[in-house]
């Protein structure tokens, strides 16, 4: 019986992804365990594995395929002794039971606790005009009473079909309505320009086009929506580094070497800036927060993420429990992350979720900038280049060398009091760094 | 060497071993444990055995009145107890074979005895202390015995037993559960059901259809008291006019044990007394969940009245340990625990899933005539402050019906005026059980009455009663 090949889920939240291309031909011969294919998610590219031997009998959804819903069916494997033709015609044929694709690494039959099938977002991004979409009749009733876009509400039933919950989420959520009839005026959130108005203001050929990935459309959709719904407000402060340069050059001289000489670790002063932060959050616990509609809440441990930018984007990896780590750990884990992001090989549990973050623009000069929160965060950390200063000290000017941050922070969770005394337990640290190591 | 496996599941009733084979086709590691017999209560003393014993009573019926259809029988139709009995657990027995063959080809490992879980992660297996039910189905070939079993998921699938009332324990001679109601040496003349859920219906249903004097006594207002009034209302009619005794609102009070008979003293609502006498006592009251002995409670895993409690996933409070079907609690039906375990075995595995909808758990009640159910009752409705829309369709406006000689039945569908959302659809009559379905598939799509009076029902056949049930909700009614 030929086997299916399912899009599969590379995390329990993904939905849909790209097919970035296929490792196999129509024709190839299969092993369980061979790569068969690359999915790109919203910010990782990870490797599809056959489960099962055989034939690659046909590929039913070709590579650059974008926005491919989890469970459809991409491919069609003959199994032994199977006669090919018949198998890529059969495909699929309800008859052969579906076996999902592995994906490479995340799969492994962990207890899916994320899975809870919660809606996290009940509205999609609106969908090209024209498309069909796929909606119960009753879900399709409801909207049409309430006027609701069903083009914008997010399905959650199976195949990603728009059901009655999604509808009723989406009017519990006060929206999206469909465009009101003629004469009606409907209050809405302010649009951008449409594409055909931005293109009109260059002349045709002088410009080239490039198509958004899925990392460009997900930075996109997630930093309007952090600076729309976030109330952000900023605090900077000057962090005098001369006692944390010093004792990084210490630590790192101190390395343990191997046997080529190589140290076993090398410290940056943002392996110190991320402690300090995962430490700060600690000593103000209030401010380790992040906020829901219906309650605040207050995290144990301090996952820091940190935002490493990569060719055509940008991704946060996140230190888990960073408090708890050595600045050894946080370094070398640091390293692994940044390889990794570059070569778009994270998992979505390696960059998911966290409890604030810091974004560091030092390395190129910038004195000192705000930036946005990333979602569920309550703050993030905004860091400028460590330079020599002339500080005032006991009322004589004495040269320092000084780094500016700016802590952007969500006035919903935590308020500006609080934010001062995140900030200021972070100045403590950088500035002693010998508080970071009890 | 041992074995971590990916699931281990205890219990491989019809929960516990559609549970291991989904895990099996998902790549998963799996071992299922069982003390006594594949295919639990259900398939060896419950849902098929009962169904092979009135699928009997049916055939006699209708040998009765073959003359209705212009047949002639010479001579009597009689029974042979022994018999009926014997063909019952031969079904049973198959099934049970069938259950061991699907564990083996889908590469699941059996264990064979009593689990009790150590830890999140250990599970030792022990000799059976529970003395198994008689007859019993034979011990399937290659199983694995006792020992320390790893797994990382353990899931927990033991099933229920029958509920004891205080003073009036099962003893297995006079006063029956559905294990010796089934397997009876021969019939008695006269019994007492107490309770007239699925299993005292059944059974009533059952003796009453083989001669004996049948009364049932049942503590709430109706029969089926989970059905819809007016379904239920039908079914006593039907029950009565068949020469069973019924009474609501009654409880048994006390039993008192003669050599070959009770006494059972039983209590109105007001507190009238009045006293009963038969050969046997079929104590139907429900059941409660197996959650003892198997560790639980040393590991905290809450419970809550006697189950499980889970989320929609089948995760309990402990990580690694989950729990489906009648352990889990209600509503307590195969159909339900094999549905809950699919999707527990699924989200294990990390598979989108989306927590099972109880309101479109359909129940079927194998009586005669047959009761079947699914979603929200009118008054159930009415209830949560629905306007609803009503139809209603007798057999005896449909052709197949008074082809069959089947005259008599109804069904019954309940739409939400404003969405056209079918909340509920109620039936009773001969073969219902296999027509619900239709309107499960079509709350699960979410079908409104548009696309139900779109859709064409074949004629001549009984599901046109569905059809004309949702036209009569919209004033549409063809034949009546």
């Amino acid at each position: 019986m030929p086997i299916n090949i399912l899009m599969p889920a590379l995390s329990p939240t993904m939905e849909k992804g790209n097919l970035a291309r296929w490792l196999k031909k129509e024709g190839d011969t299969i092993k369980a365990g061979d790569v068969l294919a690359e999915i790109e998610t919203d910010k990782a590219t990870m490797e599809v594995e056959a489960v099962d031997e055989g034939i690659l009998a046909k590929i039913m959804v070709a590579d650059g395929t974008a926005d491919v819903a989890v469970n459809t069916l991409i491919g069609v494997i003959a199994s032994e002794g199977e006669d090919v033709k018949a198998a890529a015609s059969s495909g699929g044929s309800p008859a052969s039971p579906p076996k999902a694709a592995a994906a490479a690494s995340p799969a492994a039959p962990a207890q899916a606790a994320s899975a809870a099938p919660v809606a996290a977002a009940t509205v999609a991004a609106a969908p090209a005009s024209g498309a069909r979409v796929f909606a119960s009749p009753l879900a399709r009733r409801i909207a049409k009473d309430a006027r609701i876009d069903l083009t914008r509400v997010k399905g959650t039933g199976p195949h990603g079909r728009i059901v009655e919950r999604d509808v009723r989420a989406a009017i519990a959520g006060g929206g999206p309505l469909a465009a009101p009839a003629a004469g009606a005026s409907a209050p809405s959130a302010p649009m951008g320009m449409s594409d055909a108005t931005i293109r009109k203001f260059f002349a045709d050929g002088s410009y080239e086009e490039i198509p958004h990935d899925s990392m460009r459309k997900t930075i996109a959709r997630r930093l309007v929506e952090a600076k729309q719904t976030i109330p952000h407000f900023y605090l900077s402060v000057d962090c005098e580094l001369d006692t944390l340069l010093a004792a990084r050059e210490a630590i790192n001289a101190n390395a343990p070497k191997d046997k080529d000489g190589k140290p076993a670790y090398k410290v940056s002063v943002n392996d110190f800036i991320i402690k300090a932060l995962a430490v700060a959050l600690q000593r103000v616990p209030d401010a380790n927060v992040t906020w829901t509609e219906g309650a605040m809440l207050k995290h144990k441990h301090s996952d820091v993420g940190v935002a490493v930018s990569i060719p055509g984007g940008l991704i946060t990896p996140i230190v888990r429990m960073a408090e708890t780590k050595g600045l050894a750990q946080i370094s070398n884990e640091m390293k692994d992350y940044a390889a990794r992001a570059r070569a778009r090989k994270l998992k979505p549990e390696e960059y998911q979720g966290g409890t604030s973050a810091v974004s560091n623009l030092g390395m190129f000069g910038i004195k000192n900038f705000s930036a946005v929160i990333n979602p569920p965060h309550a703050t993030i950390l905004a860091v400028g280049a460590g330079e020599q200063r002339i500080v005032v000290k006991k009322g004589a000017p004495a040269v320092a060398t000084v780094m500016s941050v700016t802590l952007s922070t969500d006035h919903r969770a935590v308020d500006g009091a609080l934010g001062a005394e995140l900030i200021s337990a972070f100045k403590t640290l950088i500035e002693n760094p010998m508080g970071m190591l009890v | 060497m041992t074995t971590t496996y990916d699931v281990l599941i205890i219990g491989s009733g019809p929960g516990g071993y559609v549970t291991a084979i989904r895990s099996a086709q998902l790549g998963l590691k799996t071992a299922i444990v069982e003390r006594e017999h594949l295919g639990g209560i259900c398939l060896n003393w419950g849902c098929i055995p009962t169904k092979a014993l009135l699928r009997s009573a049916e055939i006699y019926h209708y040998a009765q009145h073959a003359q209705d259809y212009g047949l002639n029988i010479e001579g009597k139709v009689t029974f042979d107890p022994a018999a009926v009995v014997k063909r019952s657990r031969g079904v049973s027995q198959q099934l049970n074979g069938g259950v061991g063959f699907l564990l083996k080809k889908n590469k699941v490992d059996v264990i064979w005895g009593e689990a009790v879980i150590d830890k999140p992660g250990q599970v030792t297996v022990s000799k059976t202390k529970k003395a198994a039910v008689q007859p019993q189905n034979p011990v399937p070939k290659g199983t694995l015995g006792e020992g320390v079993y790893q797994a990382k998921n353990i899931i927990v699938a033991t099933g229920a037993r029958p509920r004891v009332l205080p003073g009036i324990e099962p003893d297995g001679k006079l006063i029956w559960t559905y294990f010796e109601a089934m397997v009876p040496a021969e019939f008695p003349k006269s019994l007492i059901v107490m309770g007239s859920g699925a299993i005292g219906i059944e059974f009533a249903s059952f003796y009453r259809t083989m001669g004996c004097d049948v009364t049932v006594v049942e503590v709430m207002p109706q029969v089926l008291p989970v059905e819809d009034a007016e379904i239920a209302g039908l079914a006593r009619k039907r029950f009565e006019k068949a020469g069973i005794k019924i009474m609501t609102s009654t409880k048994v009070s006390k039993v008192e044990k003669k050599a070959n008979s009770v006494v059972c003293t039983l209590e109105d609502e007001k507190g009238n007394k009045s006293t009963l006498e038969a050969e046997r006592l079929i104590s139907a009251v429900g059941v409660v969940g197996n959650i003892e002995n198997i560790g639980l409670e040393k590991l905290g895993v809450k419970t809550d009245r006697g189950c499980v409690v889970t989320d929609g996933l089948g995760r309990t409070n402990i990580p690694g340990i989950f729990a489906i079907g009648d352990v889990a609690g209600p509503p307590m039906l195969a159909h339900k625990a094999e549905h809950e375990g699919v999707i527990c075995v699924e989200a294990i595995k990390g598979l989108h899933v989306h927590p099972m909808d109880k309101a479109m758990i359909p129940g079927c009640t194998y009586c005669h005539p047959q009761v079947a159910s699914v979603g929200l009752t009118e008054a159930k409705a009415k209830e949560q402050g629905l306007s609803i829309k009503v139809g209603r369709f007798p057999f005896m406006g449909n052709g197949k019906a008074i082809a069959l000689g089947e005259p008599d039945g109804l069904i019954k569908t309940i739409f939400d005026a404003k969405t056209g959302k079918l909340l509920g659809a109620h039936m009773i009559g001969a073969e219902v059980t296999e027509l619900i379905q239709g309107y499960v598939v079509a709350m699960n799509l979410e079908t409104t009455e548009e696309e139900l009076i779109h859709a064409v029902f074949p004629h001549p056949t009984l599901s046109e009663m569905m059809h004309e049930s949702v036209l009569d909700a919209y004033g549409r009614v063809i034949h009546t």
